[in-house]
Order: C-alpha cells, then sequence, then structure tokens
C-alpha cells in the first residue's frame, strides 16, 4: 500500500455520506487497530504477559564483485538473492522482468560472459567477476542495438512484458550462431514463452539481424 | 526460501571438506537445486558453490572415449564436435532437453543429480517417499499420467526426468567421483539408484564424495545412434516417452546394440533384455517390435499412465529405424 500513489482527487472520490476514499481506509485501519489492541490492553490491565518473541533466521550476507552493463559493482546482499533480484530490486534495473522465477518462461533472460541465461534461477553470490549485461546495456547512448531495431521494425511484441528476455535471448542466440532455418529459430528461442503470441515477427526480427 | 550461507570454493578438496560440515548442498548450474530451494523442498543451512573448480575440460582419450568435467555446461557438451561425431545420441538427448538458457547454465555433474519432477514431489502439500520418508505416495493414488511404469515400488513411482543420463546409460558411461578416501569410478547403471523401500536414496555416492569426471568409453558403433523423445510440446517439455539408440549392422544383421529409455522409469532405463533380443537378428521391424515387447515385459501402469506402455514402444522402434536408416 505505501508505494501505491493515488492520484485521483479527494472530490471526485467522496461518496454520497460525505466520506473520501483515502478518509474511509484511515477510518478502517483505526478499527482494524481497535480490534487488534483491544485484547492486549485488556490483558496489560490485568496480568503482565511476557512478549512473544518470534525467532527470525538471521540472513547470511555474501559480497560479490561483478560487472553490470560496463560498470563494476561491488554488492553486500543476503545470499538469498538471485542476479534477477539483484538487479531490479538494488540495482535500479527493472528491465529485466520477472515471469515465473523457475526458469520457465525465459522473461528474466539477460547475458552473463556472453551467454543467454535464466538469471531467476542464479543467485547473485554465484556471479563473482562475471559481466552481466540487461536489456538496458544493449544500446549505445541513443542507438539501439540491432536486436532492439528489429524488434521495432517487425512489430516482435505486443504487450511487451517478455520482450527484454526475448531481445537478450535473440542476441545471445544469434552469437551462438546454431539456428539456420526459421525451425531451428524457434527451437533455439524456446526457452522464451510470448502469451502474447508475437512469435512469427520475432523470428523476423531475428533472421534480419542474422543476415546483416 | 530459507537463509543459508553462501560459501565458494576454489579447489575440490576445499568443496569435499566444507561440503561435510554442517548441512550442506554444492551449488553448480543451480538450475534445479536452486528451484528446489526457492519452494522450500531443499533447506541447506550452506551452500557450497563449485563453479570455480576446474572441472571445466571435454578431453579426447587415447583409447577413443572422452573424459568430461563435470563443470561441462549442457550446451558445450552438446556442441562438441567430437560428441556430435561420435556419439550423436548424446547430443541430440542434451539438445532435447531444458532450453537454450538452462542449457547455458545446467552442468553434466548437475544433471547426472537432478531430481524427479513429480508434482507430488514438487508440492508440499502432499506426501511423498522422497520429501519426508515414510509419509506415503501420493502419486500413486493421485493423477500419475507422467509418472514411471519402470522401476517402480509401492513407495514411490516418480520418473527419472533427465534425457542426458538415458544416453550415458546406452553408452555405459562412468561416473568418477573424489572423496575424503581417494577416486572411485562408478559404471553408470550403478550410479542412480530404484526407489525400493528408501526413494529418498537416489544415487551410490557417499556424503564425502564429489562427481568430478564423465566418462565416455570407445564405442565403434556409437556413431550410428539417435536419441527421440516424445513429449505434449513439441520444444521445452520433459519426455513421456524417449529412446537412446545405437546399431551395429553388418550385412543387413545386428552385430551390436545399446537401448535405454526416458520418461518411463525410475531411473535412466537401460534395456539389456531389448538389447540381446537384436544381436544376431536381421534388421528389419519384426525384431524392433520384438525388442519393443521385450523392453516394456516388466512395465507396471498405475490409473493414467498405460498409455506409456505403447508410446514407449513405438518410440523404441522408430528410433531404431531411424538409426538403421544411418548404416
Amino acid at each position: 500500500m505505501t508505494d501505491y500513489t493515488d492520484n485521483t482527487s479527494e472530490d471526485s472520490n467522496k461518496s454520497k455520506g460525505g466520506t473520501t476514499r483515502r478518509g474511509f481506509l484511515s477510518q478502517l485501519t483505526v478499527a482494524g487497530a481497535g480490534l487488534t489492541l483491544a485484547p492486549l490492553l485488556a490483558n496489560a490491565a490485568t496480568v503482565p504477559v511476557e512478549p512473544e518473541v518470534i525467532t527470525v533466521a538471521l540472513a547470511e550476507i555474501t559480497t560479490v564483485t561483478l560487472t553490470i552493463n560496463g560498470k563494476k559493482q561491488l554488492l553486500s546482499l543476503d545470499s538469498r538473492v538471485t542476479l534477477l533480484d539483484a538487479l531490479r530490486e538494488k540495482l535500479a534495473l527493472p528491465g529485466t522482468k520477472k515471469g515465473c522465477d523457475h526458469g520457465q518462461c525465459g522473461a528474466c533472460t539477460v547475458l552473463v560472459d556472453g551467454r543467454r541465461i535464466n538469471s531467476c534461477l542464479t543467485l547473485v553470490g554465484m556471479c563473482e567477476g562475471s559481466e552481466v549485461i540487461t536489456i538496458e546495456g544493449l544500446a549505445q547512448g541513443d542507438q539501439l542495438h540491432p536486436m532492439q531495431e528489429a524488434f521495432l521494425k517487425h512489430d516482435g511484441f505486443q504487450c511487451g512484458y517478455c520482450t527484454p528476455g526475448q531481445i537478450c535471448s535473440a542476441v545471445g542466440l544469434v552469437k551462438e550462431g546454431h539456428a539456420h532455418t526459421d525451425a531451428e529459430i524457434k527451437e533455439l528461442m524456446s526457452g522464451n514463452i510470448c502469451r502474447c503470441g508475437a512469435y512469427q515477427n520475432i523470428v523476423a526480427a531475428i533472421k534480419e539481424v542474422q543476415n546483416v | 526460501m530459507e537463509p543459508f550461507k553462501l560459501i565458494r570454493v576454489q579447489d575440490n578438496e576445499s568443496a569435499i571438506r566444507t561440503a561435510l560440515t554442517g548441512d550442506s548442498k554444492l551449488i553448480a548450474g543451480g538450475t534445479n537445486m536452486l528451484d528446489l530451494m526457492k519452494l522450500n523442498i531443499e533447506t541447506p543451512k550452506q551452500v557450497v558453490d563449485i563453479n570455480k573448480l576446474f572441472l571445466t575440460q571435454i578431453e579426447e582419450l587415447p583409447n577413443g572415449g572422452i573424459r568430461i568435467g563435470a563443470l561441462v555446461k549442457n550446451s558445450d557438451l552438446a556442441y562438441h564436435p567430437a560428441i556430435i561425431k561420435q556419439y550423436p545420441v548424446l547430443s541430440e538427448a542434451l539438445l532435447s532437453g531444458a532450453s537454450p538458457q538452462l542449457r547455458n547454465m545446467a552442468t553434466t555433474g548437475g544433471n547426472l543429480m537432478q531430481r524427479t519432477r513429480c508434482p507430488y514431489f514438487y508440492n508440499t502439500d502432499f506426501v511423498c517417499n522422497k520429501r519426508i520418508p515414510g509419509s506415503g505416495c501420493a502419486a500413486i493414488s493421485g493423477y500419475n499420467r507422467m509418472n514411471a511404469v519402470l522401476g517402480t515400488s509401492d513407495k514411490c513411482i516418480a520418473t527419472h526426468p533427465s534425457d542426458m543420463c538415458v544416453a550415458m546409460a546406452a553408452l555405459s558411461a562412468f561416473i568418477h567421483v573424489q572423496g575424503t578416501k581417494g577416486v572411485r569410478s562408478i559404471p553408470f547403471a550403478n550410479f542412480h539408484l530404484l526407489p525400493g523401500e528408501t526413494p529418498q536414496f537416489e544415487h551410490n555416492m557417499k556424503p564425502d564424495e564429489l562427481i568430478t569426471h564423465i566418462e565416455l568409453p570407445p564405442l565403434s558403433f556409437a556413431g550410428k545412434s539417435h536419441y527421440l523423445k516424445v513429449r505434449d510440446r513439441a520444444s521445452y517439455e520433459f519426455a513421456l516417452t524417449s529412446a537412446a539408440v545405437a546399431l551395429d549392422i553388418q550385412n543387413g544383421i545386428i552385430k551390436g546394440a545399446r537401448i535405454a529409455l526416458g520418461g518411463v522409469g525410475t531411473k535412466p532405463w537401460r534395456s539389456i533384455e531389448a538389447e540381446q533380443s537384436l544381436i544376431g537378428a536381421p534388421a528389419n521391424d519384426a525384431s524392433y517390435k520384438k525388442a519393443a515387447e521385450a523392453a516394456m515385459a516388466g512395465a507396471k501402469p498405475n490409473k493414467d499412465n498405460a498409455f506409456k506402455i505403447e508410446l514407449a514402444k513405438r518410440t523404441l522402434v522408430r528410433a531404431l529405424k531411424t538409426v538403421e536408416g544411418l548404416s
């Protein structure tokens, strides 16, 4: 709730009774707190109760040095953080998308040491010394990467959510050099799911880049 | 995910030593381990990152075999010229598994160690003798279309998921491991265990052992080999059935045969029975059908997976015909 920005005006949200939505929500919060606190306060008045101690396992911290889009990064993070979450949550690089988070959709595809991988199934702590390229690192300034240009030209997307992963995967595919026919391109792009079904146009974009 | 300490090691000895302390798991590609950790199926307190070990070479041996480092990526192995030429069945099996991204991450040793994709193993709301020994098997009474028909027990019917392992079973690979007491070599057929009464034990390695290499022995006719995988989607899906086949045909007579099946067994399923039925027989459909019957003779279907028995036979016959065509 806290990072939700309400841009609607108070007036337009006024109901017949003169309550605003925000006001109504605050009242709910107060009421909720009252319900929660009431029994505790009642207890406090009679028998002092020891506060319940909830043990939370402490996070282990991992330190890692890696290069992301040409910039060296020294990170100290919870060892559970994946490369995907480090990019999105810690490094302000939200271009790489989280889809399934289990290596089944390809939305999180980035290039590590020149090879396409699923960043959701990689711990950032396993990337010591690696060179990571994300969708944000493909363009040279205002000059788009040829694959980005080709995706625009051939309309290789609709909603765009899978597109950063598709483009990084396509860049990896061209570099690998194993796809020579439409069927091989489709097979070797099978790790990237597009629910809008822009597959034909994605194949066209990849072929254009391969032929340059 | 439960908190864990990530420890990066630089050599085999420290990997082995570190893995013996506390509740540890090794991580290489991470494609299976991290997936299982996210689901709280694996909850190690220590994760030992072995990616910096020097086990990334593919070496051609003087005897004609090939030695593969445990950390060789699945994609590097699949596209290696010597593998494509000498053991095409292995290249094809690797390329039929997962996606290009996952193959760029997954390692040869990790692929040997990958765990079943049985939906009841993966869903912690259900009982599973692999996850919680003695809790029961939800798959036997559940929806078991993807489960195994060979090598099952009344404790577990989970399918072994690997494609690579099916090819390696057919090729009689050896798995080299290093432990605190030295090194040893495990024949492929002895590496994975049948579920029996103890499905939680899946392989024949001791707690102090680390896979260092996989050796493919020379096999004169392995150049004529093929992997056929049948699945619900055209790509990026586990096998319903698969067959790894190599044939030595001379003057229309089968002199040598290697056969292993995937998608149907609780471990990568080498069929010596099918191989023996082929040796000395003419290379024709009747021989292939007889071999397929032999391969599936011991199959036990469950409620939803009886179709796999016929499908596996047809898969094997098709693969054998394809290899005959290569000769």
